[in-house]
């Protein structure tokens, strides 16, 4: 469920971050408690509120108090913008390292791009 | 805003004399253990786990230095003593004695006792009350051991290797509970283990005995991944370690993998990755084993 490059943590905020892309928590909805993804995570509580004040530090949480955590307004387009700008980062290096490596080069690479299929 | 700490160490040691020689079973162990928080105390068998927990709980006395639960030493103290709850091993019971008389005395010596949840706990751990606790297998005794280690509910608990001979599903209701329980009724948890892996993502801190010695004490975040295993062509893998401390290593002709004590990152495990290099960081249970080994080869 967890790999162990990252803090459990931060991998946490992340699987709460992909919700909130993708729409399965909404904005405005109300995000699950540090108990409660502590015991679906079989994880520590103080390990799942770290994660989710990773999330409120970025403006995509709010707490409301005594009734829990919230989706803020625009969170999605913030985390949208967030992930375009690690996009290269996190999927081009990788690709280009590799295409290096088997000596594909950039045109070749430009035209696998524009051949892909794209996925349904 | 400082609380009393649940439990604090201070040079805590315990020595015995063996044919003639002393040997420490605890040596000058200081630490703090913050209320609210589940903390695995681990180590090999013969570190002082037990040890550890019997001076905290006023079961022996310590040869020098002292330990403080919530601000006060347990000896002969009574209101200190309802605080805690110390989940043996091996614990003996009357030999008379069935599970039910076990839970009862339990519920008597326990203010927090919680009758409804140790009967719950009973029949999720098919624990049969009225066997003589004699006759019960090992993961049986461990079972009544759990259920008035998670029921008693003690501000300051203690649980020495609680799993033992139980199976998969018995371990997995008891760190479910442990969980559940534990978000109602914050305490403090001390949990020995040597299935690291198991209790890893359960624990918030991580104290680690080697020979009677606190060698580590830092929470589980910091310790999980801290240590990383390179792989790949020898050259780009030295380079990659930089002047990181080698933990090991081992060599396949031109290929070569090595584990160092570091995080790899950013930058740095981009850089590594780029170079074709491995990057594996180690689990919970395999960098306290590395540590442990670098201490080992230390002393050598």
């Amino acid at each position: 469920m967890f790999d162990e490059s990252r803090p459990i943590f931060f991998q946490i905020a992340e699987q709460v971050e992909e919700q909130v892309l993708d729409g399965t928590l909404p904005e405005g909805s109300r995000a699950p408690s540090s108990n409660e993804l502590a015991a679906f995570h079989r994880i520590n509580p103080a390990t799942a509120a770290k994660g989710l004040n990773l999330l409120v530090d970025a403006g995509i949480l709010h707490k409301q108090r005594g009734i829990g955590m919230f989706v803020s307004t625009g969170a999605q387009d913030l985390l949208r913008h967030r992930r375009r700008e690690d996009f290269a980062a996190t999927y081009l290096t990788p690709v280009l390292a590799e295409a290096a490596r088997l000596g594909i080069t950039r045109e070749q690479l430009a035209q696998m791009l524009l051949n892909a299929k794209e996925e349904a | 805003m400082t609380t009393t700490p649940a439990l604090e160490l201070r040079s805590l040691s315990k020595r015995y004399r063996k044919r003639g020689n002393v040997v420490a079973a605890l040596d000058d162990v200081s630490t703090t253990l913050q209320e609210g928080r589940i903390y695995g105390l681990l180590g090999r068998n013969g570190a002082g786990k037990s040890t550890l927990m019997s001076l905290a709980t006023a079961q022996a006395f310590p040869t020098s230095g002292e330990a403080l639960v919530f601000g006060h030493t347990a000896y002969e103290h009574r209101p200190t003593l309802a605080t805690l709850c110390f989940v043996k091993e091996s614990q003996k019971y009357p030999d008379d004695f069935e599970v039910r008389h076990a839970l009862h005395c339990a519920s008597l010596a326990f203010r927090h006792w919680d009758a409804d949840f140790a009967a719950r706990l009973v029949t999720e751990l098919r624990l049969p009350t009225d066997r003589r606790i004699k006759k019960l297998s090992r993961g049986q005794l461990s079972a009544v051991g759990i259920v008035i280690g998670l029921a008693s509910r003690a501000e300051l608990t203690f649980f020495d290797e609680p799993y033992l001979g139980l199976d998969a599903v018995a371990r997995q209701v008891f760190y479910d509970r442990l969980l559940e329980d534990f978000a109602e009724h914050p305490r403090t948890i001390v949990l020995s283990s040597h299935l690291i892996d198991e209790v890893a993502d359960v624990l918030e801190h991580v104290l680690l005995l080697e020979d009677g010695r606190l060698v580590l004490d830092a929470p589980a975040d910091e310790v999980r991944g801290g240590v990383t295993t390179l792989h790949g062509p020898t050259r780009a893998v030295l380079d990659a370690a930089g002047s990181h401390e080698v933990l090991a290593r081992k060599d396949l002709g031109p290929v070569t993998q090595l584990t160092v004590k570091a995080r790899y990152s950013g930058a740095e495990l981009a850089a590594a990755e780029a170079q074709s290099i491995g990057v594996e960081p180690a689990t919970l249970q395999q960098t306290i084993v590395f540590l442990t080994r670098a201490g080992e080869r230390a002393d050598a």
